[in-house]
């Protein structure tokens, strides 16, 4: 199948179309989510949290021993819920910093988890071949019936954040003023990170533990890129996020042996390259051609400066020097020349120049001119 | 020095804060140790003191943003909980990331949200607030300014229109003249000293010890345990400051 007739399929094929509209869904709830913890400093928080939630999985196969995907993603929301307690715990109550806490509560339950599923694997009667996918996720198993539980929590997301659109903004700003203000900063906070939770474990049986937290990080790091508005960049991680989860499965269907995940972690990392390159404002490519043009803007003015400082010598402006007492100075070239000469500033006569009245007045103002574009 | 300290925080004797034993730890150590404040309305009031004195501290255990480990804090008479709506804050501007994507006037939008309360939106009243406030500062012109791109002093207005767009009775403000020039620490204080006029309490961490004589009618001295607290005039002396940074100090007062 090429790319072509994924897109002529995805609206007639079960199969396809679920696991299209469940990436969807869920690159659009992650982005938006993930802008909240991008802006909270809080990036690895889902890294951590997905690590945390294996264990759940594995613990809530050993006491069920259902493989029926709503029962572990209720094992792994607990013990997701429980390292981020864990985590928020550490750094309340101790002196170690938030990346240490991350850190150690990731390792600690994704070890955790490890050992629990090599001894699952060990078990003569575990029918446990289904649980690896949970740590590299896999899009095929998506069925219906979880591509609505994704759009129903997705759907109640929304709402909450449209709700307290004021009162998050306020808290990820500023958190103390908020309190001042009196707002009860705990609700708010429980409540974004619940919802961060909640994305991440939807998003597991699809990327799995290991790469969840790209989804919730990327699109948010390149939304940011394109705006200075809140309320942009969330749409905009939103729409990234649901634009990976298509193409990424699209690219995946279309090729044999393309696992989905990984492949929707990619193309959401094309995009975060493409926003960090080519962003208008904040891209590298943008700031380094003005950076280019500002030096070239300051060496043009530079000449110019230094021939007015020659020609102010002299009573008459127009009085012709030679182009050669123009060579000790350092930042003249002839281009720099040239474009005196095309901006009308400097005319040349032979190996001779002189300044136009133009050129004259203009380098007599270039420093006040400078001083006025800095207010 | 003025004559508003005599007019409005001497005659009319209303305690616009009263502290009771208040003492905070973040670990084992005390910052501020058993401290009584009374801060009477109207004053404008430096807190001074070396570094780690606890000044930023006792203004965020006043404000609740800490938890004291004793003590209690009283506005005009009534717990502070049931007083908020008389209170503003400017925090220290290092507090926030400026690379929050937000403009001027929307920062100075959030002093309404707490008369808004949960869920409600701001509309146009507020929007009207907000922009007085930054013409008051004479921000007006950088409204639609990402924060990013505003110049230290100017970030130092925004947050102080954010506390005025609440129209508080008392101010506390954490270093609003750290790391500003010498344009807007004038403007600032001339916005305090309009504050006073109109009756309002302002508290101020301030670091300059030059200036407090010319920008302040009230003063506390601290360093974890109160120095002294009263009229500028009466103790800001080379005997207080001593006691306070733990060397001579030698300070001409105005008097």
């Amino acid at each position: 199948m090429n790319l072509q007739e994924y897109f002529s399929l995805v609206f007639s094929d079960y199969t396809l179309r679920t696991i299209t509209l469940g990436t969807a869904i869920l690159g659009a709830v992650t982005g938006m989510l993930g802008s909240f913890a991008v802006l909270r400093k809080q990036s690895l928080l889902g890294d951590a949290i997905s690590h945390a939630a294996l264990p759940g999985i594995a613990l809530a196969f050993l006491i069920t021993g259902a493989k029926d995907s709503n029962t572990l993603l209720i094992g792994a929301l607990v013990s997701g819920l429980l390292g981020t307690f864990w985590i928020r715990g550490i750094i309340n109550k101790t002196h170690l910093k938030s990346d240490t806490a991350l850190g150690l509560i990731l390792s600690l339950f994704f070890g955790f988890g490890m050992l629990l599923l090599t001894f699952i694997q060990k078990q003569p009667n575990a029918n446990q071949a289904g649980l690896d996918k949970y740590l590299f996720g896999q899009a095929a198993t998506l069925v219906e019936s979880d591509v609505w539980l994704m759009a129903i929590i997705t759907g109640i997301c929304v709402v909450v954040m449209f709700l307290f659109w004021k009162e998050f903004k306020l808290l990820l700003f500023d958190a103390d003023y908020t309190k001042t203000l009196g707002f009860n900063t705990k609700f708010i906070d429980i409540l974004i990170t619940t919802f961060i939770v909640l994305a991440i474990v939807l998003g597991l049986q699809t990327v799995g533990v290991v790469l969840m937290s790209a989804m919730l990080l990327a699109p948010a790091a390149a939304a940011r890129q394109w705006t200075n508005n809140l309320s942009t960049m969330v749409v905009l991680a939103a729409v990234f996020g649901a634009f990976s989860g298509v193409f990424g499965t699209a690219i995946s269907a279309s090729q044999d042996n393309l696992s989905t995940g990984p492949v929707i972690v990619l193309v959401a990392s094309v995009f975060v390259i493409f926003s960090f390159i080519f962003s208008p404002s904040r891209g590298l490519l943008f700031r380094q051609i003005r950076f280019i043009s500002n030096r070239r803007d300051l060496e043009l003015q530079k000449t110019l400066s230094f021939m007015y400082h020659i020609a102010e010598t002299h009573d008459d402006i127009s009085h012709p020097h030679t182009i050669k007492i123009l060579n000790n100075f350092q930042g003249f070239t002839r281009k720099t020349l040239q474009k005196l000469v095309d901006k009308n500033y400097v005319t040349i006569d032979g190996t001779m120049w002189y300044l136009t009245e133009e050129g004259f007045e203009t380098a007599a103002n270039l420093y006040n001119q400078n001083i006025k574009k800095h207010e | 020095m003025d004559t508003h300290t005599d007019e409005h925080a001497l005659n009319k004797g209303n305690l616009a804060v009263k502290v009771d034993d208040l003492t905070v730890a973040y670990n084992y150590k005390p910052v501020l140790w058993d401290i009584d404040l009374e801060i009477p309305e109207g004053v404008l009031m430096a807190i001074v003191g070396p570094n780690g004195a606890g000044k930023s501290t006792l203004i965020k255990a006043i404000l609740g943003i800490l938890k004291p480990i004793a003590g209690s804090v009283s506005i005009y008479g009534k717990p502070y909980h049931k007083q908020r709506s008389l209170v503003a804050y400017v925090p220290q501007k290092g507090s926030v990331d400026w690379d929050f994507p937000t403009t001027a006037l929307d920062v100075v939008m959030m002093g309404t949200y707490g008369s808004l309360g949960w869920i409600k939106r701001p509309g146009v009243n507020e929007k009207k607030a907000a922009l007085e406030a930054l013409e008051k500062v004479g921000m007006l012109a950088f409204k639609s300014r990402q924060i990013s791109q505003l110049s230290g002093g100017q970030q130092q207005r925004i947050f102080l229109a954010r506390a005025l767009v609440q129209e508080a009775s008392i101010y506390f403000m954490d270093e609003p003249f750290q790391g500003v020039d010498a344009t807007t620490e004038i403007a600032i204080i001339n916005i305090l000293k309009e504050l006073r006029k109109a009756g309002k309490t302002v508290v101020v961490v301030h670091h300059d010890l030059q200036t407090v004589p010319e920008y302040f009618d009230w003063v506390t001295f601290l360093n974890v345990k109160k120095i002294a607290t009263g009229p500028v005039m009466d103790i800001y002396n080379d005997d207080n400051l001593t006691k306070t940074y733990g060397i001579n100090y030698k300070v001409s007062v105005q008097k």
